[in-house]
């Protein structure tokens, strides 16, 4: 597509570079090893073929959550905004989930999305973690702005951390947030954010080389097939 | 008395199953169930369905009666049988009475659920209405609650440690990857689930000492199975499955007014009833499916039947005796834990398992070998209604 760089000057919010997120591995319930690094913009069309498939899944509000992600990534993408980032879980080089999220200032996050792209075995559990403690640990943000599209996000999030309610809108939808400070994170990391550091070399080139994604019909089947748990 | 065979059973694959309906599922199962008993264009005399939760769930009553129409089986007696999860033995206890007595010839037995369809805080909600409605239930007691404390009695009692609960996790989930028919098709990792400190995420505790793997899926699933007499079964010209014996026993329905909580007397005395009506022992069975709605079942009901001695169920697992090859295969199937647990069709589907082993037509990895003699437990509440059936093949 061509592009005017003058206007895209005018168009481009100014663009606030995101910290490193050191990437680290956990081991989930089947014995895999899930690698969960940040992501850089050029993985964004990589990403988002794996997310395409999940646009037209109905269970679970994997349709909105991911057409919001869908054109969130895509924003990123196209420089149309200006703190996001995005961090990935891989097995074996395969993309499993993605969270994403971006800066409301220097001190408050706004989170995004939680998309698992296989189910049961707490990805989306480990990737929403991860996300608040890039927030907190590299960020050093006070706290994250966090709404639920579904009743497994709410589950996950709201009552398990425990999560506050508050009055200020989100920048999903406008409805009332629910924060994450400093206090909770920190009460709460013990149980549920883990992983280890630093990924082995291997590892890392595995996830680097090739975001490989599964064809759209096995993503259909993990979501929202017979065995969907 | 007369005897009662098993000709027919069908089951479809349990899971989420968010394109069917209740009526829908049981209609697939007993279609199965009739073609594999080769009945023909006979009818059945009456049709038994077991549901738990239709009423509330689906805001569907008279399920039986529905289904008799809806698989153009008019005129058949109809009834739909509701006792809790046990509600599938119930049924086909009902059948088996039917026929034993003389009144009835063929008797299709369904049970089903679809629980999929709410969320799991509603799902649990609606298990927990079996608990006493004053004692229990306004203080939020939920099954899984009763288990945990009931699990943590056993420990301190017995001896169970999280490692022999383990070793159930481990088997039916691996057993689940085997069985095609099973919610869960996933097998798990020690390291995954207990060993690593990553375990703390995809393991928590769910009621303490039970933790999430501990647990059986919330389902939906129905199974079938055809009875008549043992003159109908011979003339099929195949091997074929008799009710050797049966035994039903009830205990309080409160745990707290149970004099040891530990002690599981409705299943010891229906394992008692059904042995010696069967006039076999335990170390006659050569498979069982155990009602393992939580892990802890499985190991206490071990114990219960009179397969293990109290307090070496869990050892028993540990040291793979109730594997597949093992000296009592226990839950070959994947059992609640894996294949799931749509409740009221689970004492459905734990004899249609056991059926397919006496018949010896499942895969070489899971069937167990030679097996002459099959034994289910299905548990209702938490104890307080269970029913035993053991099953013998017949070789015409």
């Amino acid at each position: 597509m061509p592009v005017d760089m003058e206007l895209e000057m005018v168009l481009r919010p100014p663009q606030i570079p995101m910290p490193p997120y050191p990437p680290k591995t956990i081991t989930l319930a089947n014995g895999k090893v899930m690698v969960i690094r940040q992501a850089v913009r050029e993985d964004v069309p990589a990403i988002l073929k794996s997310v395409h498939p999940c646009l037209f899944i109905e269970r679970d509000y994997y349709d909105i959550v991911s057409a919001r992600l869908y054109g969130e990534l895509l924003a990123w993408y196209r420089y149309r905004v200006k703190s996001e980032y995005c961090l990935m879980g891989q097995v074996d080089g395969y993309l499993v989930g993605i969270v994403n999220g971006r800066l409301e200032n220097e001190k408050v996050g706004m989170s995004y999305h939680t998309l698992a792209i296989d189910r049961g075995l707490r990805i989306g559990s480990h990737l929403f973690a991860a996300k608040m403690e890039y927030h907190m640990d590299y960020m050093g943000q006070d706290e994250v702005l966090i709404v639920a599209e579904s009743p497994i996000g709410f589950r996950r999030w709201m009552i398990e951390y425990p999560l506050e309610l508050t009055h200020i809108p989100h920048e999903l939808g406008g409805g009332d947030s629910y924060r994450l400070t400093r206090e909770i994170y920190l009460k709460a990391k013990q149980r549920l954010v883990v992983g280890d550091r630093p990924v082995s070399q291997a590892l890392m080139d595995e996830a680097m080389l090739d975001i490989k994604f599964a064809d759209d019909d096995t993503i259909r089947e993990r979501i929202a097939g017979l065995k969907g748990r | 008395m007369r005897d009662v065979a098993i000709i027919g059973a069908g089951m479809i694959p349990f899971g989420r199953r968010d394109e069917d309906t209740l009526m829908d599922m049981l209609s697939y199962a007993s279609l199965k169930a009739l073609d594999d008993a080769g009945l023909g264009d006979k009818s059945v005399d009456a049709v038994y369905v077991a549901n738990m939760g239709g009423g509330m769930l689906q805001h569907q009553s008279a399920i039986a009666s529905s289904l008799v129409d809806r698989l153009s089986l008019l005129p058949a007696a109809a009834e739909t049988i509701e006792n809790g999860p046990a509600s599938g033995a119930s049924a086909v206890k009902n059948g088996l009475l039917a026929i034993a007595s003389g009144y009835y010839d063929t008797i299709l037995v369904v049970g089903g659920e679809k629980m999929r369809e709410v969320t799991g805080w509603r799902a649990t909600d609606f298990v927990a209405t079996m608990t006493h409605p004053q004692a229990e239930y306004p203080y939020g007691i939920t099954l899984p609650g009763m288990a945990g404390m009931f699990t943590r009695l056993y420990m301190e009692k017995y001896g169970v440690t999280r490692e022999h609960l383990l070793a159930i996790s481990l088997k039916n989930q691996e057993m689940g990857t085997l069985n095609p028919y099973a919610h869960v098709e996933m097998a798990l990792d020690r390291g995954g689930i207990y060993d690593s400190p990553h375990a703390i995420v995809n393991n928590p505790v769910s009621a303490d000492p039970l933790h999430l793997y501990d647990l059986c899926p919330v389902s939906d699933g129905a199974a079938a199975l055809v009875l008549c007499t043992v003159e109908i079964a011979k003339k099929t010209g195949k091997p074929y499955v008799v009710i050797a014996g049966f035994g039903q026993a009830t205990d309080t329905h409160t745990l707290a007014e149970r004099e040891d909580p530990t002690d599981l007397k409705a299943v010891t005395l229906a394992a008692q009833q059904a042995f010696a009506m069967a006039k076999l022992k335990p170390s006659d069975v050569s498979v069982a499916e155990l009602h393992d709605a939580f892990t802890i079942l499985e190991i206490a009901e071990s114990e219960h039947v009179g397969f293990f001695k109290k307090g070496e169920g869990g050892k028993a697992a540990v040291a793979g005796k109730t594997r597949l090859g093992g000296q009592i295969p226990i839950n070959v199937s994947g059992g609640l834990k894996a294949r799931g647990h749509p409740v009221g069709g689970t004492g459905v589907a734990q004899i249609v398992d056991i059926v397919w082993q006496l018949r010896h037509e499942l895969p070489e990895n899971r069937q167990v070998k030679n097996a002459e003699v099959g034994l289910t437990v299905n548990f209702g509440g938490f104890g307080n209604n269970v029913l035993c059936f053991i099953l013998r093949r017949v070789q015409p």
